[in-house]
């Protein structure tokens, strides 16, 4: 699994690594044309101009000569994403609730229907809530994924409450002896107050119904995401303090560098890649492999 | 939160108004904010590059020495060369020919596409074409009953649901279904895809060659980052395209990829989707974009929702108000109505100018409750509070609180929005005029 893991990460970090370790090619000293290669390449990959100049500022008062300087970004970065908890930890005999929120397109349905098959695969008895009712669809689409990842479904049909879905499928997950209810919610751009207010509500109940839950607020970030990913995770942050990442689409030439702003900046850790589109193609975060596959 | 680019973009044209003369450092200085400001807005880090290099060019050269208002040059080169990286004209869809006209929607996935085929259909219905959809995208779970679901709304017929065989196959079927049915248009919905995915991307050739489509139409969210240009690049030379589609608006992404994909691909932006309703699509006006990323506000697309909302008589009357600045709370509320009616709160504001600079307004809470709040605390005032609100004294705002059902914190929040707006009127009004001068609203 681990040597798995490890393979499919570079395969859809490949080309980020490309444009990023391009640089060091050849390279040992720290000068100038040094440092504006590295700052372009950081800003292509979405790291964005101020955690980029943090980490040239790092490397300029940390760098000696003879210094491997590969193995010194690599090390910033794996710091800047290592400062955190990063493991999804859930209660272990006891009824767990992830809410799985973001902007419209990022992946959260596919990111939940995988998500079911991991804590399946995991040993646990997960249970998927259609809790988007708005998008035409939506709730179908959840349901053939729970076929596929075995694993029961509550939906109601289009148009209804969301947190009467989430509140059934909390009810559904106690008769039927699952322990983790999984809420798909549907996709709202942040800068929506009416319908970021809907999304407390779906909190609000899963607080209600279930002591100390929802364990995971996980926010779906796609990779392709510029610097507007900031300002999701920090209004989403501020609207359901949300507890961490799924990046997905890591499987394109995107480089997800915006999640090391968002470390940087809120030390908000990334828990889950998403990297290819079958049931398995979801991963555990691993800050150190993410670093060293940066900068190989 | 970053301050938008706009508010960004007139603090540093601020600093640099009040300059009598330009140097080169001075220039340097409002670039390099200008640099910071379009990277933080996702454009291309290229892109950015070759666009300050041509700015600082014409920038620190005899034209703007030579001016006597050299701040104000800056900008209209800015703004010039910002409108010309956008394309400079608007550009629409090219439909004619032998019917149904095949338009192709592709593009990454979650970028919008089902939605956008709905949305776009609707739109050329209401232009007076006949519509069909074709569901291709025979990948994602529950895909083709979404664009159906979504085409009923829009009233087109959708073909393919429930197929499961090559989306080819179903796209040449829909162009046989659509001429038997008589439809001129035909719009094709493909699966989203990865540029790298070499299979996928081929099945698209092949699409494209058994439709041969009028239109290829890549569907790209406007919160894209870097990638964009490599996406763009890699959908127009493997494929083909014809124009970009840019989703998603209406949020707070400052669209860097709208000014990246124009230059990188030689292909314009042709729509925009602004909301989640499927009246939410909107032709893409390049010189409108620059404008209203440099603070101008966008004016032009105000007047014309404005105009379908208001007739013109109201606006007549309310124009004459406004001249006399006799804006009575009355006629707030009035207003009030109306921009309800003409779409989402933040989307509007963000039209006028100035607005987005502003920073006490731009706290204002853009919540539709708002709206329902502020109707309650009016309609709980006397008509002559309303025609006269300099006599609402403390028990008066007591007296409608209670009424109201709100705090007498919520109407002071009014009364002090309320002043700020007839502030903004008189503002708006200078603009009218300077605008008319050729001058900037923010000069």
């Amino acid at each position: 699994m681990a040597q798995n893991y490890f393979s499919r990460l570079l395969e859809g970090l490949s080309r980020t690594r490309e444009a990023i370790s391009g640089v060091f090619i050849g390279r040992q000293v720290l000068d100038a044309s040094f440092l504006l290669d590295l700052e372009e390449a950081l800003i292509l990959s979405d790291v964005g101009h101020e955690t980029t100049e943090v980490l040239i500022n790092k490397l300029k008062q940390r760098a000696r000569p003879g210094m491997n300087l590969k193995a010194l970004v690599r090390e910033e970065i794996a710091g800047l994403l290592n400062q955190q908890p990063w493991r999804i930890e859930l209660p272990p005999d006891a009824l767990a609730v992830i809410l799985v929120v973001g902007v419209n397109g990022t992946g959260k349905t596919t990111s939940a229907g995988k998500m079911a098959h991991l804590f399946r695969v995991e040993g646990r008895k997960p249970l998927l809530a259609a809790a988007d009712t708005f998008r035409a669809a939506a709730g179908e689409q959840l349901e053939i994924w729970a076929k596929r990842a075995g694993v029961d479904c509550v939906r109601h049909r289009e148009g209804a409450d969301p947190a009467a879905v989430v509140f059934d499928a909390i009810s559904a997950a106690r008769h039927r002896g699952a322990d983790l209810v999984i809420a798909d919610t549907a996709g709202r751009l942040h800068t929506k107050t009416n319908l970021m207010e809907e999304l407390r509500k779906i909190r609000r109940v899963v607080e209600r119904e279930v002591p100390g839950a929802p364990n995971e607020t996980l926010l779906v970030l796609d990779a392709t995401t510029g610097q507007n990913g900031l300002a999701q995770a920090e209004v989403f942050q501020q609207m359901l303090n949300i507890t961490g990442i799924v990046l997905t689409k890591m499987d394109g030439t995107a480089k997800g560098g915006v999640v090391l702003a968002i470390a940087h900046k809120m030390g908000l850790p990334v828990k889950l890649v998403g990297v290819g589109e079958k049931l398995e193609d979801l991963l555990y975060f691993d800050p150190h492999a993410f670093a060293e596959s940066l900068v190989q | 939160m970053f301050s938008n680019l706009a508010s960004r973009l007139a603090d540093t044209f601020k600093r640099l108004r009040g300059m009598g003369k330009l140097t080169e450092a001075d220039v340097d200085r409002a670039l390099r904010e200008v640099r910071l400001s379009l990277l933080e807005a996702d454009v291309n880090f290229h892109v950015v590059r070759d666009f300050i290099k041509k700015v600082r060019e014409r920038a620190v050269g005899q034209e703007v020495m030579a001016s006597l208002t050299p701040g104000q040059q800056v900008v209209k080169i800015v703004y010039e060369e910002l409108t010309r990286l956008m394309g400079s004209t608007k550009s629409g869809l090219n439909l004619s020919g032998n019917p149904p006209a095949v338009i192709m929607l592709v593009g990454l996935q979650g970028s919008g596409k089902t939605t956008t085929a709905a949305k776009l259909g609707l739109h050329l219905r209401k232009s007076g074409r006949s519509v069909m959809l074709a569901a291709c995208d025979t990948y994602r779970p529950a895909a083709q009953d979404q664009l159906a679901r979504v085409g009923e709304k829009a009233g087109i017929p959708t073909y393919g649901v429930g197929v499961a065989k090559d989306p080819v196959a179903i796209a040449r079927e829909a162009v046989v279904e659509a001429r038997r049915l008589g439809k001129d248009t035909l719009i094709v919905d493909t699966a989203g895809r990865l540029h790298v995915d070499e299979v996928l991307m081929d099945e698209l050739s092949r699409m494209k060659q058994a439709v041969n489509p009028k239109e290829v139409l890549l569907v790209c969210d406007a919160m894209t980052g870097q990638d964009a240009v490599n996406l763009a690049q890699a959908f127009s030379e493997q494929l083909g395209i014809d124009g970009v589609i840019l989703t998603k608006l209406d949020g707070d992404a400052r669209g860097g990829a709208a000014l990246s994909l124009r230059a990188v691909t030689g292909r314009p932006v042709k729509y925009v989707g602004v909301g989640e309703k499927l009246e939410a699509l909107e032709p893409f006006h390049p010189d409108r974009m620059a404008g209203r990323i440099l603070g101008m506000g966008d004016v032009l697309t105000l007047i014309e929702r404005a105009e379908e909302t208001f007739n013109a008589e109201q606006a007549r009357k309310m124009e004459q108000k406004l001249r006399k600045q006799q804006f009575t709370l009355e006629d707030f509320l009035e207003q009030l109505k109306h921009i309800k009616r003409m779409g989402p709160l933040d989307q509007i504001l963000g039209m006028i100018p100035g607005f987005s600079g502003n920073r006490a307004l731009s706290k204002v809470d853009v919540d539709p409750k708002e709206l329902i709040r502020i109707e309650a605390i009016i309609n709980s005032m006397t008509r002559q509070e309303r025609e006269n609100p300099a006599i609402i004294n403390g028990s008066r705002r007591k007296r409608i609180a209670a009424g109201s059902g709100t705090r007498v914190q919520d109407v002071n929040k009014l009364l002090r929005q309320y002043s700020e707006i007839t502030k903004m009127m008189k503002q708006l009004s200078s603009v009218e005029k300077n605008l008319k001068r050729g001058k900037f609203p923010f000069m």
